[in-house]
C-alpha cells in the first residue's frame, strides 16, 4: 500500500495515478476487512475503489491526461508534511497498544452498543441509524450539498439542443448479458438494503450499487435510453426526496410526542419503533445516494459530447 | 515498537497524502492526494478498534468478543463525507478546465496576473463608453 | 411534549428541512420564500432559545437528547449562554441577509439556479447552526463539511471565473483542516472513549498533559485554524470573499469565520480547561504572535488593494487578530473582548459587504451585470450613492474602534486585558494597528467624498431599499451595540467568566 502510494507521487501520467488510487483504496478495503470493519471495508471498496476511480477518470476524460512538470521546489511541503508527521508519532506513541482491551474506546459507551437494545444483530447498523442516526443524518445532507452543488456548478445555461445520441453498444452478445446482468445487480442493492439489519450493508452501499445497475444499463444501451428510464427531473428530485424522508421520520418522531429522530414512538412496541425508524431512514439514505450518484453521471455524460476534448 | 506498528503505517500514508495536496501544482492529483490523506485517518479510527480474538460487530449466539462498532460508525460517515468532498472538488476542476483551458494551478494563477494586469486600461476604456 | 422544549432540534431542523423542499419546488421565488421563512424562525427560535437559558441559573446548559438516547450514548445537543449567543448571530444574519439576497443575486447568477442557491444558503446556515448547538465532536465535523461544502458551491457561482479558482483552493485548505480536525477528534476519542464533548472534558482531567492529548490540541488547533483564516493559514480567504457574490460575502464574513472561534473556545476552555492549553504548551504566546502579525500584515496588505471587496476581506483578515489576541490572554477580560468582538466584527463587516453589493449594482449600467468595485470606479460616490457610502463609513469607523461604534467596546476590553498583564507595548500595538484601520478606511471615503465623479455620473441613483434597509439594520447596529453594550457585553463577560473560573 505505502509502495503505490510513494509510485502514485512521483508519476506524472494522471490516468496511472487514479488507477494506482484505485489499487490503493482496494488494499484499504482488504486491510479493513482483515481489522474486522466490514461495513466500513465494503463501502471504502465500493466508494474508494469503485466511484471515486469512476469518477477521477470521468473528470479526466474533460480534462488532460497529463500533469505538468512542477515549477516549485518541493521544499516548503516537505518541511510542512515532516511537522505533521512528527508531531503525529509525538502523538500516537502515547496511545493504547494496538489490540489492548483495556484501552477507554473498549471500556467506555461502546457495552451499552453491545447489549443489542434496538434488537438489530449488526451493531454498526444500530449505531449508525439509530443511536448516532442525527450523525448519518448530517451524511445524507453532505451527500445532497454534494449532489445539488453540483448541478449548479455543472449546469449549462439555457436548455441545451439536444446532442446527436452515440449509438449504442451494438454488440448483441453485450446486449445479452446486460439484460441478464441488471436485474440482478438492481436486486443485490435491495438485498444489501434490507439485509444491512444482519449482515453488512445498508442504504448508501445499496445506493451505490443501485445506482451503477442503471450506470452499466447507460453503459451498454446508451446513455438517452437511461434517461428515458430514469429521466434527469426524477432524479433531482430523488436526492432531495431522501433527504426529506429523513427528516420527515424525525419529524414524525417530533409529531408523536418524542425528541427529534426518537423511533421509540413510532409504534406502541418501542424495539418494534426502533425497527420501522431504522427501516425507512435507511430507504431516505438509498433514495438520495442512488440519486446522486445518477445525477453526476449524465453531468458528466452529457458534459464530454458536443464539446472538443483536451 | 511492534504494538505500534499500525499507527506507523497511519502515519506515513497520511503525510505522503498530505504532501501530494500541498506539493503538486495538478488540481487533479491534488485531489487524488487529498482523499489519500482522508483514507489513512481511517486507519487511525479503525486500527485500535480491533480485538485480538474478536469478530466484526454483528451479534450473534456463538461469539464473544467483537470489536469495537463506533469507530466503524464514524468512518463511514467519513468515508461518505470524503467522496463528496472528491466529486464538489471535481466538478469545480472540470469548470477551471473549462473556462481557464488548464488545470495546473502555477497557469491558472498566471492568467489571473494577465487579466489583472490588463483591467486598469480596459476600466478606463469602459467607463469612456459608459460616458 | 411542548413546542417550548423541542426549540433546539427545530432550530437545526426547519433550515434543514428548507433545502431538499427548495430543490424540490424548483421555482426562484417558492425556493426564496421557503428558505426565508425557516431562516425567520430560526432567528425567533434562537431568541426563544436565548430567553429559555435566560431563565435558568447562572451558566445553566439546556441539554437535548436526539432520539432520546442519553449521551454520551447519542448524540446531545448542549445550549448555554455562549452558544445561544452564537445562534442569534448566525441566524439573525440569515434573516437579514436572504431577504437581500433575492434582489442582488438577481444580476449575479443564472435564473435558472436560483433556487439552488438558496437551498444551498439554507444548508449554510443549518450546517453553521449544527457545528454551534451540538454537544458531540464527530457531529461537528459533520455539520462543519455541510457549511464548508455548500459555502464552496455559493462561491464557486461568484461571476468571475476567479471564483472557480478561489472556491476550489477553499475546498483544499479547508479540506486539509477539516481531516485535521478529524485526527485531532480521533485521538481524542481513543483517550477518552467517548465523543460526548462534557464526557470527554471530566474524563480528560486525568489524562491531561498525556501525549496524544497534547497531539489531539496540535492538530485541533491547526485544522480550526484554517477554518477559521488565522494569518499564515488565512491564503483561502482574501480571493473567497472578493469573488463570490455580494451576499454570500456577507453572510460568510459575519457567520462562518465566527461560528469556528466558537469551537475553538468550545475546545480550548470547555474541553481542554484552561490550564492544559495556556500552561503546558507555548500556545498563547504564538498565538499572540500570530495574532499581531495577521494585525499588522493584513490590514497592511489591506491598504494597497485596487479592489474594496479584497481591501475588506484583507481587513477580515487583520481582525480576526484581534479575537485571537483576546482569546491568547488566558484573562476574563480577554476572553470578553474576542467574545464581544466575534459579535461586533460580525455585524460590522456584513454590514460593509452588503453596502458593497448595493454599490456595485448602483455603478452597474442598467441591465449589465455588476463590474467590480474597484477605486477608479468609486470617484465621486457619495454624490451619486450618498446613503450606500454614508453606510460603509459608520460601519469603518466600528471596523477602526472609534468611541461610540461597537468597535470601541471590543478594543477597550483587548486594551484593558492588555494594561491587566502590564504589557504597555500590547497596548501601543493596538492602538497603531487602528491607525492602519483608518488609511484603509480613509482610502474609501477619499474616493467617494473627496473626488469629482467621472462626467455623466453626477446624477443621484441610489440602490433600491431592498438592498439598502437590510445593510442599514446592520449598521445601525454597529452603533447601537457601540451605545447600549447590556446585551453583548453583559453576556459576553457572564460567558467569559463562566468559562475562564473553572481552573482547578
Amino acid at each position: 500500500m505505502a509502495l503505490a502510494v510513494v509510485v502514485l507521487a512521483r508519476t506524472r501520467n494522471l490516468f496511472a495515478v487514479v488507477v494506482l488510487s484505485g489499487l490503493y483504496s482496494f488494499l484499504m478495503a482488504t486491510v479493513l476487512l482483515a481489522l474486522d470493519a466490514v461495513d466500513v471495508a465494503m463501502t471504502e471498496a465500493a466508494v474508494g475503489a469503485g466511484v471515486s476511480t469512476v469518477l477521477l477518470l470521468g473528470a479526466l476524460h474533460l480534462c488532460k491526461s497529463e500533469e505538468a512538470k512542477p515549477a516549485h521546489r518541493p521544499w516548503l511541503p516537505l518541511a510542512l508534511a515532516s511537522v505533521t508527521a512528527l508531531v503525529l508519532i509525538y502523538g500516537a506513541m502515547g496511545l493504547p497498544d494496538f489490540a489492548d482491551p483495556q484501552a477507554p474506546i473498549h471500556q467506555h459507551v461502546v457495552p451499552r452498543y453491545l447489549q443489542n437494545e434496538v434488537d438489530v444483530p449488526n451493531v454498526v447498523t444500530a449505531v449508525l441509524a439509530s443511536f448516532r442516526g442525527y450523525d448519518t443524518l448530517g451524511e445524507t445532507t453532505v451527500v445532497f450539498t454534494a449532489g445539488a452543488g453540483i448541478i449548479a456548478l455543472l449546469r449549462r445555461p439555457g436548455r441545451r439542443a439536444r446532442v446527436e445520441e452515440a449509438p449504442p453498444c451494438a454488440d448483441l452478445l453485450l446486449r445479452l448479458i446486460g439484460k441478464l446482468l441488471i436485474p440482478f445487480v438492481l436486486l443485490f442493492a435491495l438485498y444489501v438494503q434490507f439485509h444491512g439489519d444482519y449482515g453488512p450493508g445498508g442504504g448508501f452501499q445499496a445506493g451505490v450499487i443501485f445506482a451503477s445497475g442503471i450506470v452499466f444499463y447507460a453503459l451498454i444501451f446508451g446513455v438517452e435510453n437511461a434517461r428515458r428510464v430514469m429521466p434527469d427531473r426524477l432524479v433531482e428530485r430523488m436526492i432531495a426526496a431522501g433527504v426529506l424522508l429523513y427528516l420527515g421520520v424525525g419529524v414524525a418522531g417530533l409529531l408523536l410526542g418524542g425528541n427529534f429522530l426518537d423511533y421509540f414512538v413510532l409504534d406502541p412496541d418501542p424495539v418494534h419503533g426502533q425497527h420501522r425508524g431504522i427501516f425507512w431512514v435507511e430507504v431516505g439514505v438509498l433514495i438520495t445516494v442512488c440519486g446522486v450518484m445518477l445525477k453526476i453521471f449524465y453531468m458528466f455524460a452529457s458534459r464530454g459530447r458536443g464539446e472538443e476534448r483536451g | 515498537m511492534i504494538e505500534h506498528f499500525s499507527y506507523i503505517v497511519t502515519v506515513f500514508l497520511m503525510v505522503a497524502g498530505l504532501y501530494v495536496v500541498i506539493a503538486r501544482g495538478n488540481l487533479i492529483k491534488k485531489l487524488v492526494g487529498l482523499s489519500i490523506f482522508q483514507t489513512s485517518v481511517y486507519l487511525l479510527y479503525i486500527a485500535p478498534g480491533k480485538l485480538i480474538g474478536g469478530t466484526a460487530p454483528i451479534l450473534a449466539p456463538q461469539y464473544g468478543i467483537y470489536s469495537n462498532p463506533l469507530p466503524h460508525v464514524l468512518i463511514l460517515t467519513a468515508i461518505v463525507v470524503g467522496i463528496a468532498t472528491l466529486a464538489l472538488g471535481l466538478a469545480l476542476a472540470v469548470r477551471i478546465r473549462e473556462v481557464y483551458g488548464t488545470i495546473e494551478e502555477d497557469e491558472i494563477l498566471a492568467l489571473d496576473h494577465q487579466v489583472e494586469a490588463a483591467q486598469e486600461p480596459r476600466g478606463e476604456q469602459r467607463e469612456e463608453k459608459g460616458a | 411534549m411542548s413546542l417550548s422544549a423541542q426549540l433546539p432540534a427545530l432550530q437545526v431542523v426547519l433550515p434543514l428541512l428548507s433545502a431538499p423542499l427548495a430543490v424540490l419546488l424548483r421555482r426562484g421565488w417558492l425556493a426564496f420564500a421557503v428558505v426565508t421563512a425557516a431562516a425567520w424562525a430560526a432567528f425567533a427560535i434562537a431568541i426563544g432559545l436565548w430567553l429559555q437559558v435566560d431563565a435558568l441559573p447562572s451558566n445553566g446548559v439546556i441539554s437535548y437528547h436526539i432520539g432520546s438516547w442519553a449521551p454520551p450514548w447519542g448524540i446531545e445537543y448542549r445550549i448555554d449562554r455562549l452558544t445561544s449567543f452564537v445562534l442569534v448571530l448566525v441566524s439573525g444574519m440569515a434573516a437579514l441577509v436572504l431577504p437581500y439576497s433575492r434582489a442582488s443575486i438577481a444580476r449575479e447568477i443564472p435564473q435558472e439556479s436560483h433556487y439552488l442557491f438558496y437551498a444551498m444558503l439554507g444548508l449554510c446556515l443549518a450546517g453553521l447552526l449544527g457545528i454551534t448547538i451540538t454537544g458531540d465532536a464527530f457531529n461537528v465535523f459533520v455539520f462543519l463539511e455541510i457549511s464548508s461544502l455548500s459555502a464552496y458551491v455559493l462561491i464557486a457561482l461568484g461571476r468571475d471565473r476567479r471564483a472557480l479558482a478561489a472556491s476550489y483552493r477553499y475546498l483544499i485548505m479547508g479540506s486539509i483542516g477539516a481531516t485535521f480536525i478529524v485526527i485531532g477528534i480521533g485521538f481524542l476519542y481513543l483517550m477518552t472513549g467517548t465523543l460526548n464533548l462534557a464526557d470527554m472534558a471530566a474524563r480528560i482531567g486525568a489524562i491531561e498533559s498525556s501525549r496524544p492529548v497534547l497531539a489531539a490540541l496540535a492538530f485541533l488547533t491547526v485544522g480550526i485554524s484554517l477554518k477559521l483564516a488565522l494569518f499564515p493559514l488565512h491564503q483561502w480567504l482574501p480571493n473567497a470573499y472578493t469573488y463570490a457574490p455580494s451576499a454570500v460575502t456577507a453572510f460568510l464574513a459575519a457567520t462562518a469565520t465566527k461560528v469556528s472561534v466558537y469551537v475553538l473556545i468550545r475546545f480550548y476552555f470547555s474541553v481542554f480547561g484552561d490550564s492544559l492549553v495556556f500552561h503546558k504548551l507555548p500556545l498563547p504566546q504564538l498565538m499572540l504572535w500570530l495574532s499581531l502579525l495577521a494585525l499588522f500584515a493584513a490590514s497592511f496588505i489591506a491598504i494597497f488593494q485596487d479592489n474594496l471587496k479584497r481591501l475588506f476581506a484583507y481587513s477580515s483578515v487583520g481582525q480576526i487578530g484581534y479575537i485571537t489576541l483576546g482569546l491568547s490572554f488566558d484573562s476574563v477580560n480577554g476572553l470578553t473582548a474576542s467574545i464581544v468582538h466575534l459579535f461586533n466584527h460580525g455585524i460590522a463587516k456584513a454590514a460593509i459587504f452588503l453596502l458593497i453589493g448595493a454599490l456595485v449594482v448602483g455603478i452597474a449600467r442598467p441591465g449589465a451585470a455588476p463590474p467590480a468595485p474597484t477605486f477608479d470606479r468609486l470617484a465621486g460616490l457619495a454624490r451619486r450613492m450618498p446613503l450606500t457610502s454614508f453606510g460603509i463609513v459608520i460601519a469603518g469607523l466600528s471596523l477602526i474602534g472609534v468611541p461610540g461604534t461597537a468597535g470601541f467596546i471590543s478594543k477597550w476590553y483587548l486594551v484593558l486585558a492588555a494594561l491587566e498583564k502590564g504589557q504597555l507595548w500590547l497596548v501601543g500595538a493596538i492602538l497603531l494597528s487602528s491607525l492602519l484601520a483608518v488609511a484603509y478606511v480613509w482610502r474609501f471615503v477619499e474616493a467617494a467624498y473627496f473626488q469629482a465623479p467621472p462626467p455623466g455620473r453626477e446624477l443621484k441613483r441610489e440602490a433600491p431599499l431592498s438592498l439598502l434597509i437590510p445593510a442599514w439594520v446592520l449598521v445601525l447596529a454597529s452603533v447601537w451595540f457601540g451605545l447600549d453594550t447590556s446585551l453583548t457585553l453583559g453576556s459576553a463577560v457572564e460567558v467569559a467568566e463562566g468559562l475562564v473560573r473553572h481552573r482547578p
